[in-house]
């Protein structure tokens, strides 16, 4: 295990980290700590948030403390949970990866190494990890590709990712929340909606959820997009 | 709506460019990136909830200018946070004060005299939909959006509009000073000299600021990290004092996001967060680093600073003390008129 940092974040607010760059095992370690704070259900504790290293534990400062809190962090942090930590979850999402659909396909395939073909191949047979959820409400960073796809984010921004887009770098990938600027390139196209702020559940994802992303032709992601009946064709299974 | 009881309604004749409904916003979703949102000027709603009695409820809060409003029930209202020129006909419709406001009549208020963010609070709330358990407007999630003129709002019925007014004296949080900032999970990336500098540099308010956050200009070289040391982008909360690419800093609000990628100096204290929220452009800031100890010692929930609130109204009767013409009354014979304000 990673030496981890137990630090403030606000007055109401324990942050644990456990790394200081984003590795698979740190984010699988915060992962999974969020899961055995909330399972330990701790007196006080209002929010239990995890981000790609770290994990905070929120606390309402009239029913607990700084020193109680980080106690019984240190102590859940001396004896993890043997529980299982794998996905609860597991997304299959279209993406249309047609010229139309994929603008920087090419060079960021070119940038990892591979050809499109094999681009497209490596994105769609392996399982993707939700390792953080941010920037945009609901929208998910998914890791860890293999390390040739350890590509920098482009100098110059997109100035209008559109809301859908999968876009890749650093070895992970996103599905993009919200029509933004963004320095990551623009590989594939999803009709899936990540948040939906007036659905009755806003948001699709959850940390920790696997994804899987199959390939549609363009034709078939134009007839996704029109649909109202599905999100995006996606499904979501939920894992034993 | 259910039979024919119909609630009352607010009427929005003309507007600010930066009005929205807010409460204290919808906490619990930082793990899917929504942050809590909700009043830049937390105290702001608490204050209006203790004077009308209520719980915190949604109100309107004007960034910088507020519009003309009316109601088509008498009802209760309060004015808090910035101080705006406000009218009710021709009389002055006074800050942090319950005031009843009959039907019909036209509530003015023009723009912030001292501070950003002012407050229009209902004694019944307004009662627009709730997402998620909160109506408080988040620009940047989609959720509701800035008002317009033209727009009606749903009004919850005031139960007590015969009720005595009060009034609340608070500390003046327009004029900028000296703001507490608490460590951080970020504090030690920089070095010592860099810290001191930030604590002995005089800051100004920039014009760039919204429900986000807000810049604050300086003279002098940036705050940066040491070397070009990149950092995994983490968790941050409202108070976080970030320093982008070129080390000018800026103090994150309610609507910021949940996870920030530009190293962070330390936290403002949620206790003076409002006054860097209310300080206008140009307003002079310094920052004072204080211990763990000490940030958590003003540590205080919502409820328990309500309950100090409520504790602080005054009833609106004239305290001799307050009388500066005592004197002048004709104390003896008694014949003040009876309905002296």
């Amino acid at each position: 295990m990673t030496e981890h940092e137990i630090c403030p974040l606000g007055v109401d607010g324990v942050l644990v980290r456990f790394a200081r760059i984003l590795t698979d095992e740190a984010n699988s370690q915060a992962l999974a700590f969020r899961a055995q704070v909330i399972h330990a259900e701790l007196l006080g504790v209002t929010e239990v948030a995890s981000s790609l290293t770290s994990v905070r534990v929120g606390f309402d400062p009239q029913r607990t403390n700084r020193a109680d809190i980080t106690q019984h962090i240190v102590d859940l942090l001396e004896r993890p949970e043997k529980q299982d930590s794998g996905p609860r979850r597991l997304w299959r999402i279209p993406v249309a990866f047609g010229p139309a659909h994929a603008p920087q396909l090419a060079q960021a395939a070119e940038l990892a190494g591979v050809t499109q073909e094999q681009a497209v191949k490596e994105i769609t047979s392996q399982r993707m990890r939700v390792i953080a959820l941010g920037f945009a409400p609901g929208q998910p960073y998914l890791g860890m590709l293999p390390p040739h796809w350890d590509i920098p984010r482009q100098s110059e921004l997109t100035p209008k990712m559109p809301n859908g887009a999968l876009v890749v770098a650093v070895r992970q990938l996103i599905i993009f929340a919200a029509d933004a600027p963004t320095g990551w390139r623009h590989i594939g196209q999803t009709a899936f909606r990540v948040y939906q702020p007036d659905a009755p559940e806003p948001f699709a994802f959850n940390p920790g959820d696997a994804v899987e992303f199959c390939a549609v032709a363009d034709s078939e992601l134009i007839a996704l997009q029109n649909r109202t009946d599905t999100n995006g064709g996606a499904t979501c299974k939920v894992l034993c | 709506m259910q039979g024919t009881v119909l609630m009352p309604t607010l009427t929005i004749h003309s507007i600010g460019p930066g009005v929205t409904v807010q409460d204290l916003g919808r906490p619990g979703w930082t793990v899917q990136g929504l942050s809590t949102g909700g009043a830049a000027d937390r105290l702001a709603i608490l204050e209006a909830a203790a004077l009308l009695g209520t719980p915190p409820q949604a109100g309107l809060e004007m960034m910088g200018f507020g519009g003309v409003y009316s109601t088509d029930t008498d009802t209760r209202i309060v004015l808090t946070g910035a101080h705006m020129q406000a009218t009710i006909g021709d009389s002055p419709a006074p800050h942090n004060t319950t005031i009843l406001l009959r039907a019909g009549q036209r509530l003015n208020i023009g723009g912030a005299k001292h501070g950003t963010f002012g407050y229009l609070s209902f004694a019944g709330g307004i009662q627009t939909d709730l997402v998620l358990e909160s109506r408080s407007t988040h620009l940047t999630a989609g959720i509701g959006a800035v008002l317009q003129t033209g727009t009606t709002l749903p009004l919850g019925t005031d139960s007590d509009t015969t009720s005595a007014p009060k009034r609340l004296t608070t500390d003046d949080r327009t004029t900028g000073g000296t703001i507490r900032v608490m460590p951080g999970p970020q504090t030690a990336f920089f070095s010592d000299d860099t810290k001191a500098s930030f604590a002995q540099t005089t800051f100004v308010r920039s014009p760039r600021g919204n429900r986000q956050g807000v810049r604050l200009d300086h003279d002098g070289a940036g705050f940066s990290l040491d070397g070009a040391l990149n950092i995994t982008s983490d968790l941050i909360v409202p108070g976080d004092i970030q320093m982008t690419g070129e080390g000018v800093p800026y103090v994150l609000l309610s609507e910021c996001q949940t996870i920030g990628g530009y190293p962070r100096i330390g936290t403002v204290l949620p206790a003076d967060l409002p006054k860097l929220a209310q300080a206008a452009p140009g307003t002079k800031l310094r920052f004072a680093f204080i211990s763990l100890a000490d940030a958590d010692a003003t540590a205080v929930s919502d409820t328990t600073l309500l309950a100090n609130l409520r504790k602080d109204c005054q009833p609106m009767i004239r305290d001799p003390h307050d009388i500066v013409d005592l004197l002048s009354y004709q104390l003896i014979s008694g014949v003040t008129a009876g309905n002296d304000p």
